[in-house]
């Protein structure tokens, strides 16, 4: 009884010391060491990476995880240690300040010293004007690049959204919808390597001769309607399209979700009077269920044009570029890190940047329209 | 058009809608299928015959073999059982009106033919979790390839390569929502000189393209040390990811009820306090689906894999690119190993599809 009395005692010197401006100041120091030390401990533990795999990966999960959560509870319990008007100001730093220094270490600055790269030599050594920019849009490799892009950008949109919106209307019709609709979304949840695993193994191509069973599934169906078997893969310009079909399988999906979703909005009424007006059902759906959908096309096709003019790891997966396949976000990669030259990649990052600069436009001018009360 | 007339038009059409719709699920299916029963066949098997052949089908057996004595002169015309040919056409094989394959075995000194019959061949194959094992682990292994040579290969260690990607994901996912979180909650409910411009900034920064800040990024992680870190990564995944997720958790938090905070506040709440005990929890639908989607977007990435970790820390899809780019012809590891990769996403993506398809439809601004 004494003893608790006593400790409950010093417990409260220990909290009235804190509220104290000298036991602020040092109880903030000692916090902040506490914890840098902490976490230098944790990064020291996994770079040395000599535990057994499980317990590193553990101890990353939760050093990562922890430290975070830790970083915003000691720098807000810091500033809230301070003098009240100054807890006021500093506070919403606290909050916003770590976001705002990453996108600016990670996407800010970065997008600005890649656009300085890109007037400057192989190896970031001279000024050399637009040269980088001359050869991007000259070079025979680069407009390769620019007419495979054109390819991905018209067909695969085009293809995704057509198998979205087809999709999309039969399963509104259908009672097996949700099973249907499963079926086509599911890809979306596989990587693009995997998906590149999936369809080289459908274009696989083991050569001709007696007794050879072609295993891709292409091929055996060619030969099973009397053709000769080919190396998908490798028929210039044509590959493209065999890779462009793996894009549609994973994007298809997403395209229907979304445009099921606006289908669903259409008001029954506006339809069966159109039907009672006597349209068909093909002039209901393109005089009405289209224009009325519009806004939502529009976004699924800005999406799927952004994710086509960045393709990349279904190239670099499935044909490395090689065969005229190559595109823009792969020369990139092959100038950035197989040529070392650092000009021309940067240059190809900013031409990558200013094909979606109508789209941040828009989307600028779309959250100025649609923000009142900020 | 009566109503009537409206409805038997729409059951005529049934049969069309349901007809296309299977086809087309058809088409999306069966890659994957293909790939999921190779997985599981011997490697043998899986060079010398298309993995559809595990279901019944009619298939070449050989019922018979014909030796010619010695008497049968092989250089002038052959006749067996009432067909007359030369040995080249006897070479390529002859086709019988009763349905057997007659072919020429070897060279003309063997004297030998096989018959052979189209024969229904059932669930025959032989499945296996050899190739899973093979995959997963890092020892050596040894297969059998069509001709039944064994063949020594170094295992993958996509097992390893597993856990890597934990360890990339889970952070790499609650760290950018956590921000956001904070940021979102700044935002929409606190004051600061500089607001208004920094969240335009945000807003512009939503669809830059990643190859447009890889490297500089990179040179900053080289002099840091940071290359082929997960510290390095989550770093990178979190700047990459921040725009988007601010952006959605800030029109979420700006629509909570004001008249909630106020009395928190009233009552003498801090601002760490009414984020950590309400916004937090009042957000979890929206942080949630944020969350399945940055998990299934790190957990599928290449590019930023392949840029800042590569060998030192490999991923799944980083070691599943290497798979294929060293062992292009090794479909028993590859198929496998595609599996081993989706495995997580897929589970994750059809248990909580719900709150995946939410954060698709408001994301829908990125690409």
């Amino acid at each position: 009884m004494l003893n608790s009395q006593n400790t409950e005692e010093k417990v409260n010197g220990v909290l009235r010391w804190i509220k104290t401006i000298p036991g602020r100041i040092i109880s903030s120091i000692v916090i902040l060491a506490v914890t840098f030390l902490i976490l230098q401990q944790g990064y020291l533990f996994l770079s040395r990476g000599q535990a057994h795999k499980l317990v590193q990966i553990l101890v990353a999960i939760i050093w990562g995880v922890g430290g975070i959560a830790m970083l915003f509870w000691v720098t807000n319990w810091v500033a809230e240690q301070l003098p009240k008007k100054w807890t006021r100001r500093l506070q919403p730093f606290i909050f916003v300040g770590p976001a705002i220094l990453m996108m600016g270490w990670f996407l800010a600055i970065p997008v600005v010293r890649t656009f300085v790269a890109s007037f400057r030599s192989a190896y970031g050594t001279s000024w050399v004007g637009l040269q980088n920019y001359v050869y991007a849009f000259t070079d025979a490799r680069m407009l390769e690049t620019f007419r495979n892009n054109l390819l991905w950008l018209v067909f695969g949109t085009s293809f995704s959204v057509g198998f979205g919106l087809l999709i999309a209307v039969l399963a509104d019709r259908s009672r097996w919808e949700v099973i249907y609709k499963s079926i086509v979304f599911t890809p979306m949840a596989i990587s693009f390597v995997g998906a590149g695993v999936i369809w080289k193994f459908i274009y696989t191509y083991k050569g001709e001769g007696i007794g050879i069973h072609e295993i891709g599934l292409l091929n055996a169906i060619v030969t099973a309607l009397g053709g000769t078997p080919q190396p998908w893969l490798s028929l210039a310009p044509w590959n493209n399209f065999f890779l462009i079909v793996i894009m549609v399988w994973l994007q298809t999906g997403y395209c229907m979700v979304i445009i099921s979703s606006a289908i669903k909005g259409v008001p029954t009424e506006l339809l069966e009077a159109a039907r009672i007006d006597g349209a068909t059902e093909v002039e209901a759906f393109f005089k009405i269920t289209i224009p009325y959908i519009q806004g939502t096309l529009i976004t699924v096709i800005t999406t799927v044009v952004i994710f086509s003019l960045k393709t990349f790891d279904v190239v670099r997966v499935m044909t490395g570029g090689n065969n005229g396949t190559n595109v823009i976000a792969n020369e990139f990669y092959l100038q950035s890190f197989t040529y070392s030259n650092a000009g021309r990649a940067a240059a190809i990052a900013v031409i990558l940047l200013l094909a979606v600069t109508p789209i941040i436009v828009n989307n600028l001018r779309q959250f100025n329209k649609g923000r009142k009360g900020f | 058009m009566s109503k009537k007339g409206y409805q038997s038009q729409k059951k005529a059409s049934s049969f069309v809608v349901n007809f296309v719709l299977i086809v087309i699920c058809v088409i999306w299916t069966v890659p994957t299928l293909g790939v999921l029963i190779t997985s599981f066949r011997q490697s043998e098997d899986i060079f010398r015959s298309g993995w559809w052949t595990v279901f019944p089908h009619k298939e070449d057996v050989q019922t018979g073999e014909i030796t010619l004595d010695s008497t049968v002169d092989v250089n002038g015309p052959i006749t067996i059982d009432g067909v007359t040919a030369t040995f080249e056409e006897w070479r390529q094989g002859i086709t019988l009106s009763d349905g057997r394959t007659i072919q020429w075995y070897g060279n003309k000194r063997t004297r030998k033919l096989t018959v052979t019959e189209k024969e229904w061949v059932g669930f025959s194959t032989n499945l296996t979790l050899k190739n899973y094992i093979d995959v997963i682990g890092g020892k050596t292994i040894t297969f059998k390839d069509g001709a039944g040579n064994t063949i020594t290969r170094q295992g993958n260690n996509l097992g390893d390569a597993f856990l890597n990607s934990l360890a990339v994901s889970i952070p790499g996912t609650v760290i950018p929502i956590l921000m956001a979180a904070f940021a979102a909650f700044g935002f929409s409910w606190l004051n600061f000189p500089g607001r208004n411009i920094l969240f335009t900034v945000i807003v512009a920064l939503l669809v830059v393209p990643l190859q447009s800040a890889l490297v500089p990024i990179l040179q900053d992680f080289v002099k840091m040390g940071l290359n082929g870190t997960f510290l390095g990564i989550w770093l990178a995944h979190t700047g990459f990811g921040l725009p988007l997720a601010t952006y959605l958790l800030f029109n979420y938090i700006s629509s909570l009820s004001r008249e909630l905070l106020e009395a928190a506040y009233i009552d003498g709440a801090s601002n760490f306090t009414v984020f950590t005990k309400m916004i937090l929890p009042l957000s979890v639908p929206a942080l949630a689906s944020f969350a399945i989607f940055q998990f299934l977007w790190l957990w599928n990435d290449y590019l930023v894999a392949l840029i800042f970790l590569g060998e030192k820390n490999r991923v799944v899809t980083f070691a599943l690119a290497s798979l294929v780019g060293e062992k292009g012809q090794d479909w028993h590891l590859m198929t496998a190993g595609a599996f081993v990769s989706m495995i997580l996403p897929l589970l994750v993506f059809l248990l909580l599809q719900r709150y995946f398809v939410r954060g698709l439809m408001a994301g829908s601004i990125k690409g």
